[in-house]
Order: structure tokens, then sequence, then C-alpha cells
């Protein structure tokens, strides 16, 4: 359908620069907030337009102890911290969901139905409802305030496991009738075949886990005391309430600003297979 | 190359046996085509050689040695699968020399088998290509230079052209042929398309419902048919069948026509006759009431029934022969082109 009526074309122009705006404002205002010093911050109205200060808010934030007057880390740990927790959570993810899956659709042991079922049923328990529990057990483990308690509660995961089950399901059997003709054992199957097979899906998986990991929240926050420990995420909302004083705009907004970096990095940086991966069905 | 033994080999699944008791020696360097229609268990049997599937009971033997529990890559086998299988993210070259990097041969020994596949099938121009970039045809050259590669002692073909267009078919069977018997590989074909299996075997094992209905060459199938079945499965178009009564003065037809006598039979017997062993006569005892004609050239279809009777009859008659619907053809045939089959057993009656 082609329609070449002016009207329509205005309209649906203005349509869409308004979402655009409504999507870039917030952005737009997180970085001229990241420009001004503190005092200007505290003025009404709140600034438009970018002001000198990125630099030393940028310094200040990523090298001092964050606020002012706060006994914070510096923000570029929290940076490495979040990094390594949502690195840890997504590979973890897909190692574990690839050879759940594997095992799943290419080997006949006994339960093996059950196992998917018991493994497809998590999906009705994230974190937030076995916190407790999951709290307990890693407690026990002596795994607070450590790498290992920040991600590896939230590695099992039925949606991978599932979406990997259903990849391996579209590759024809012929491919492993080969593979066996060719005299390629179990796993040199899954390494040399299957794996190359689902490099989009894994690649699409990986931005969708990196950044689930990255926004993880309440976790952290829950079994992390040490401020050394702290992710990026959860140290905003503490930046928030610190120190009993006004809160310092600039400073915060400079985090969340380097805060969503890695993920738009991320993001870009694996557009083409994350597309790719998700509209691909020819095998 | 060897040769290959099934002894008494069965295949059931859970209570449903789908092979029954397939015997048959295949001899060294043979090129043998199962034959048959879907479902008849023909790529069962296949893949049970393969080591695709177990076996449930009986013996495979290949070059006399019992196979049934070895893996597929211990068997020295090679298949050529109907979708070719090829490994999507691996070259050519990649995807032929996989199963001998598997087997761990140096790097200059896969070099070289590679390249002699290559040469022996004209694919040296794609070897670096994916195999998503080459059309059907290069596909299936490239499945057969990786069955190639691995030199082994039977190759097995699982309805490799049927994904093919039809000129493509005629060009790859040919192909197909020639390079067998050039490299004298024992062969089992597998194909529900009975003129790529007259044109390919040297022997054909036809297949109905999980039995061998006749194993036997071409010419012995289409001459001595030893069932109605493998009668009306060989040839095209397939032959007629009439019931009759067999007497002493001779084959007493539906139409009240009597043909030939001195017949050893006697009672009721199955018919069969070729459409093209009917040859047009004036004063033929055989009488066709045309329904309709199609012209393919070379020859003519009359399909019809037998005058004064339902039973539908076809004639294929050399040249152009132009025909009214409604009128009436006949048609004489020699006695010893003529097949009889027990009504009852649907075997052959030996005249």
């Amino acid at each position: 359908m082609v329609e070449n009526r002016p009207l329509t074309a205005i309209l649906t122009h203005f349509m869409l620069v308004l979402g655009v705006i409504a999507i870039a404002l917030p952005i737009w205002i997180t970085f001229v907030a990241a420009t001004h010093d503190a005092a200007r911050m505290t003025q009404v109205p709140l600034p438009l337009w970018p002001g000198t200060h990125l630099w030393d808010n940028l310094k200040q934030t990523l090298f001092g102890s964050g606020l002012s007057g706060t006994e914070g880390a510096p923000v570029w740990l929290m940076l490495f911290n979040s990094l390594a927790m949502a690195m840890m959570i997504s590979l973890g993810k897909i190692a574990i969901s690839l050879l759940s899956a594997f095992a799943i659709v290419y080997f006949r042991f006994p339960f093996r139905m059950t196992c998917f079922w018991m493994i497809f049923i998590t999906l009705m328990l994230p974190v937030e409802v076995r916190i407790l529990p999951t709290f307990e057990v890693v407690a026990n483990l002596g795994m607070l305030n450590s790498y290992w308690g920040l991600s590896i509660p939230l590695i099992a995961s039925a949606t991978a496991t599932f979406m990997f089950r259903q990849v391996f399901l579209t590759v024809p059997d012929e491919m492993l009738e080969s593979a066996r003709i060719d005299g390629a054992g179990p796993m040199r199957f899954f390494f040399d075949i299957l794996l190359p097979l689902s490099r989009t899906n894994i690649a699409a998986l990986f931005v969708i886990l990196f950044i689930f990991g990255w926004n993880q929240y309440l976790w952290p926050l829950l079994i992390t005391t040490d401020t050394s420990m702290t992710t990026i995420v959860m140290s905003i909302k503490q930046m928030l309430e610190a120190a009993e004083q006004s809160p310092q705009w600039n400073i915060i907004m400079t985090t969340a600003l380097l805060a969503m970096i890695p993920p738009i990095f991320v993001v870009i940086s694996m557009q083409k297979l994350f597309v790719q991966g998700l509209t691909e069905t020819d095998k | 190359m060897a040769e290959i033994k099934l002894t008494d080999l069965t295949k059931s699944y859970g209570p449903t046996e789908v092979l029954h008791h397939v015997e048959g020696e295949i001899n060294d360097g043979e090129f043998i085509v199962i034959v048959g229609p879907s479902g008849c268990g023909k790529s069962t049997l296949l893949r049970m050689v393969a080591g695709l599937e177990t076996v449930t009971s009986g013996e495979i033997a290949i070059a006399g040695r019992r196979v049934n529990e070895l893996e597929p890559s211990a068997r020295d086998i090679a298949m050529v699968f109907q979708n070719y299988a090829l490994y999507p993210h691996m070259s050519v070259r990649e995807n032929m020399a996989y199963g001998l990097k598997i087997r761990k041969l140096s790097k200059a020994e896969i070099n070289k088998r590679v390249e002699e596949a290559a040469d022996i099938l004209e694919i040296h121009q794609y070897l670096d290509r994916k195999p998503r970039q080459l059309s059907g045809g290069q596909r299936q050259r490239v499945a057969m230079g990786r069955a190639i590669v691995r030199d082994p002692q039977v190759f097995l073909f699982d309805e490799p052209l049927s994904n093919l267009d039809a000129k493509l078919r005629v060009q790859m069977r040919l192909e197909i042929r020639k390079l067998q018997q050039r490299l004298g590989v024992t062969s089992i074909y597998v194909t529900h398309d009975q003129v790529e299996a007259m044109t390919l075997g040297d022997r054909l094992m036809v297949l109905n419902g999980g039995y061998v209905e006749q194993f036997g060459t071409p010419i012995e199938l289409y001459d001595r048919p030893a069932s109605v079945f493998v009668a009306g499965f060989i040839g095209s178009p397939a032959m007629n069948f009439l019931p009759a009564t067999a007497e002493e003065d001779g084959l007493l037809l539906p139409s009240g026509i009597k043909l030939v006598a001195g017949l050893a039979q006697r009672g009721q017997v199955l018919l069969g006759m070729r459409p093209e062993h009917l040859i047009p006569d004036a004063a033929g005892p055989i009488a066709i009431e045309v329904e309709m004609v199609e012209q393919l050239g070379a020859n003519t279809l009359l399909h019809g029934t037998l005058s004064g009777t339902d039973h539908a009859m076809v004639a294929s008659v050399s040249g152009h022969v132009s025909a009214e619907m409604g009128t009436v053809h006949r048609f004489a045939v020699t006695p010893e082109l003529l097949h009889l089959f027990d009504p009852e057993t649907q075997k052959r009656l030996e005249a």
C-alpha cells in the first residue's frame, strides 16, 4: 500500500518524532545533568543544555570515591563488578543451557521428559520468589560478598534451555546421522556441528542475558554488604539516599550514564547476529 | 570392496514388525537397488545396513564380518542422504575432509583424497564455497564426494536424486552409474522410482509391506515377475490384469473370448498383459473400448475397458494413433508374453 497524501505524511512523522522525544528526553536530561556542577543542579529550573563540567564529574565519579562525603567505592570498581556479574551470568547460563538442551534433545535416558519438565517448571520460580531459601543456601556456602554468590544463583535458566532445545530440534536428523557415519562422537558433534549451527542464537541470547544480568538489582542488594562488591545499578539507588544531604545529581547522573554504556555497546556490537538469531529459520 | 550378506533380518518398532525375514546376498562390486512404494521399509533396511537403526533379529555381514553391533563409523561405509546433509557452516572442502580429520589422517593424505574426489566429480571450483552457495545438483556432487573420500567398502544411497528436477535427475543417474562402475564399490541404492531402479541396478530388490517380493536383475523382473505386485510395479504404464479361467482349449476372458490354448493350468487365474505387448490387429481377440487417448510422441496410450466388461485396460501403441472416444480397437498378443498369477496367493504361475 502506497499512500501519498501530505497530511498523513506529516501526521506520521509527527507521531514518530513524538515517540523519539519521549524515549530520548530522559537520556538527554541525564547527559545534561552529568555536565553541570553540583551547585547548578540544585537550582530551579533544571538546565536543558550541556554545561562544562563533564570531565570533572567523570573523574570524580570514576576514580574518586563517588559522592563527596561518603565512603562508597569508586565507580570504575562498580562497573567492573557489574561487568563480571553480567558476564558470569550470561556465559554460565549459555553453557549450562546448551549442555542441558543437548542432553534432552539427543540422548535417550530414563526420565528424560521428567527432567525436561522439571527444568521447565523452574520458569515459575524466578529469583524474587525463591529469594529467602536461595539466600540461605548462598550464605551457608560462604558465598556472600563474592562474584560466585552474585552470579551462580542466577545462572540456572529454563528459558535458555528451552530456547536451545527448540533450536536443536530444527537441526535435521540427517546432520547427526551424517556425523555418526563420519565417526564423530557426541561431544565432537556438539562442538563441531551443533555449536556453529546455533552461533547466531547464542549471540542473540547473550545480548538478552547480558542485559538481564547487568540490570540485576534485588539480588546483589541482598547479598553484598561490602562496598567493594557493590554493582553499579544498586549503587545509583544508594547514592540517592546517601549521607543525609541533598542528592548530588551531577554525580548520580554521571553514574547512570556510565551504567548505560556497556549494555549499549553489547547491543550495538552484536546487533547483526542478534537479529539473525531471532529471525533466521534456515539451517 | 566387499560382499554384503543379510540373514533373516527383522525390524520391529515395539509390537509392529516393519521388515519380515529379509534375506539377500550382495556380491562384491554389485549395484543393488532397493525399490518399493513409500512405507515399504526400504529406507529402514538401508539404515540398518548403515547402522543408524538397530537390528531386531537376524544378521548383517559386510565382507564376512558381523556388523550388527558396530557403530556406523566402524562399518566402513559411506552414505549419501536424500537432503545431502552437508554441514552448512563448513566449506565444501571441510565437509569432505571432516570424516578423515576425525579418523586422524595426515593433512597431506586428506588433501590428496579431497583433490582426487574433486577431480572425479569436477567440483574443483566449488571447494571453498559453502553448501548454501551451491545448486541442488552441485550439492549432490559434494555429498557424493564426501562418500568417495572415505574410500569405503560400501556406498549407501538414500533416494539421493529425489530433490532434483527431472532433467538433472537423468543426468546424475548416469553419473552415479558410471562412477560406481569406475570405482567398483559395492553399492545399495534406495528409490521409489522404478525407472531409476531399472536403469541403475545390477539387481533389484522389490520390497512391499516389509517383505521381499523379488530379488533379481531388471530384465528378470520385467520378463518373469514373481508376483502380481512386482508385475504391476515394474514397467510403465503398469501391466493390465484380467481375471480369466484356464480351460483345456484356452483362456476364457471376462469378455467371453478365448485366448490361445496349450496351458498347463486349469481353473481361475489372473492374467497379466503389458500394455506394450498388445499389438494392433484388426482380427485380434482383445477388444478395447477407448475412453481416453494419451499422446506421448513416440507412442500413444489408449485407455479404456475390455469391450463388454468394465475391466480397465491400457494399450501402448508406437507412433501416432488417433482414436475416437467410444470406438473399439482390437489387439493381438503373443502367448509367450502372457503372465499368469494365482488369484489366491498372488504368486506367478509358470506356464
